[in-house]
């Protein structure tokens, strides 16, 4: 068939060529964290809507404070860098370096994890819940809540499948082989660091 | 991605670093609540599209992968417009209950 078709070239479209060359994988994890960001986007959207039509929405900024979030911020950015060093290495053929510095993404998240849940606690020992709290519209608790909430699992998840990495890249001889298995890992990791970059500002900075 | 030389990772996170810090700097901007938060939306995408483009790879990718990975984006600018109307209703409705509410009791 497809020799037909070069024959009568001229008279037909070019085959089409796939978007992700390396593997079916990577196209698949494009697709799943398109559908992903369209359910952080709704949120956020949903978020911004409920806060535009507020009387009485309290200042996130001042009931919440940016410092710790500023440091969380910073950790994510920085795993970010430890995961595409990963990479970089593997592409050398250093195993080891790789899997040093998946582990480094690894700890980066559970540290965030961490700091999430010290933040949640203090907060609710200050007053905000889910379903209200003493500086304004109910919905602020809820939101804050939800939407970090989500964020969270996301991290966590993302520190399982690093670890899940680790073990593949130690399993397979050849460093190359796990190449494709660590960038498509990487595509999660770096779009739970981009959400979080809009979630601090629209929930913190703002 | 596989057949591309890798980008300069440092680099991108000392920008990421710097707008970061730049974020922070804009809450304490005296320019009010509109040139305040567009310049952080601003700063958000700018961040967000050093991530998507050089940590990501879509720099390097074909042209439709960026298409479906900012079609999400879209989305959710538009559902904003499709829920203020809505979220003002709701709340001219609460103001107006509020307004009632007083006349009512003035009347016992």
């Amino acid at each position: 068939m497809s020799q037909a078709l070069t024959v009568h070239g001229a008279a037909v479209e070019p085959a089409e060529s796939p978007l992700t060359p390396e593997s079916w994988g990577k196209l698949g994890m494009w697709m799943f964290l398109a559908g992903d960001a369209v359910g952080f986007g709704t949120l956020l959207a949903g978020y911004g809507a409920m806060r535009a039509t507020s009387a009485d929405w309290p200042n996130p900024f001042e009931v919440l404070g940016i410092n710790l979030t500023a440091a969380m911020t910073f950790l994510l950015i920085c795993s970010s860098v430890t995961m595409v060093k990963a990479l970089e290495w593997l592409s050398r053929g250093d195993r080891s370096r790789a899997r040093m510095f998946l582990a480094f993404t690894a700890l980066g998240g559970a540290i965030f994890v961490g700091l999430q849940a010290y933040e949640w606690t203090h907060l609710i020992h200050r007053g905000l819940h889910i379903n209200g709290n003493p500086w304004g519209a109910t919905l602020f608790g809820t939101s804050f809540f939800i939407i970090t909430g989500f964020h969270g699992l996301h991290v966590s998840a993302g520190v399982l499948y690093l670890l899940w990495a680790i073990s593949v890249v130690a399993r397979r001889p050849d460093p190359r082989a796990s190449y494709n298995f660590v960038e498509i890992t990487g595509l999660y990791w770096h779009f739970v660091d981009l959400v979080w970059i809009m979630v601090f500002t629209f929930m913190y900075l703002l | 991605m596989a057949g591309h030389k890798h980008p300069n990772y440092m680099a991108i996170f000392w920008y990421l670093a710097i707008l970061t810090v730049i974020e922070i700097a804009v809450v304490f901007l005296p320019f009010g609540k509109i040139v305040n938060g567009t310049l952080l939306c601003g700063l958000a995408i700018g961040k967000a599209a050093l991530v998507a483009m050089y940590f990501m790879h879509l720099r390097f990718e074909a042209r439709t992968l960026g298409m479906i990975a900012v079609t999400p984006l879209a989305i959710a600018t538009l559902l904003v417009f499709v829920l203020l109307p809505d979220g003002f209703a709701v709340a001219k409705k609460t103001d107006d209950s509020k307004k009632v509410a007083p006349a009512a009791t003035s009347k016992h």
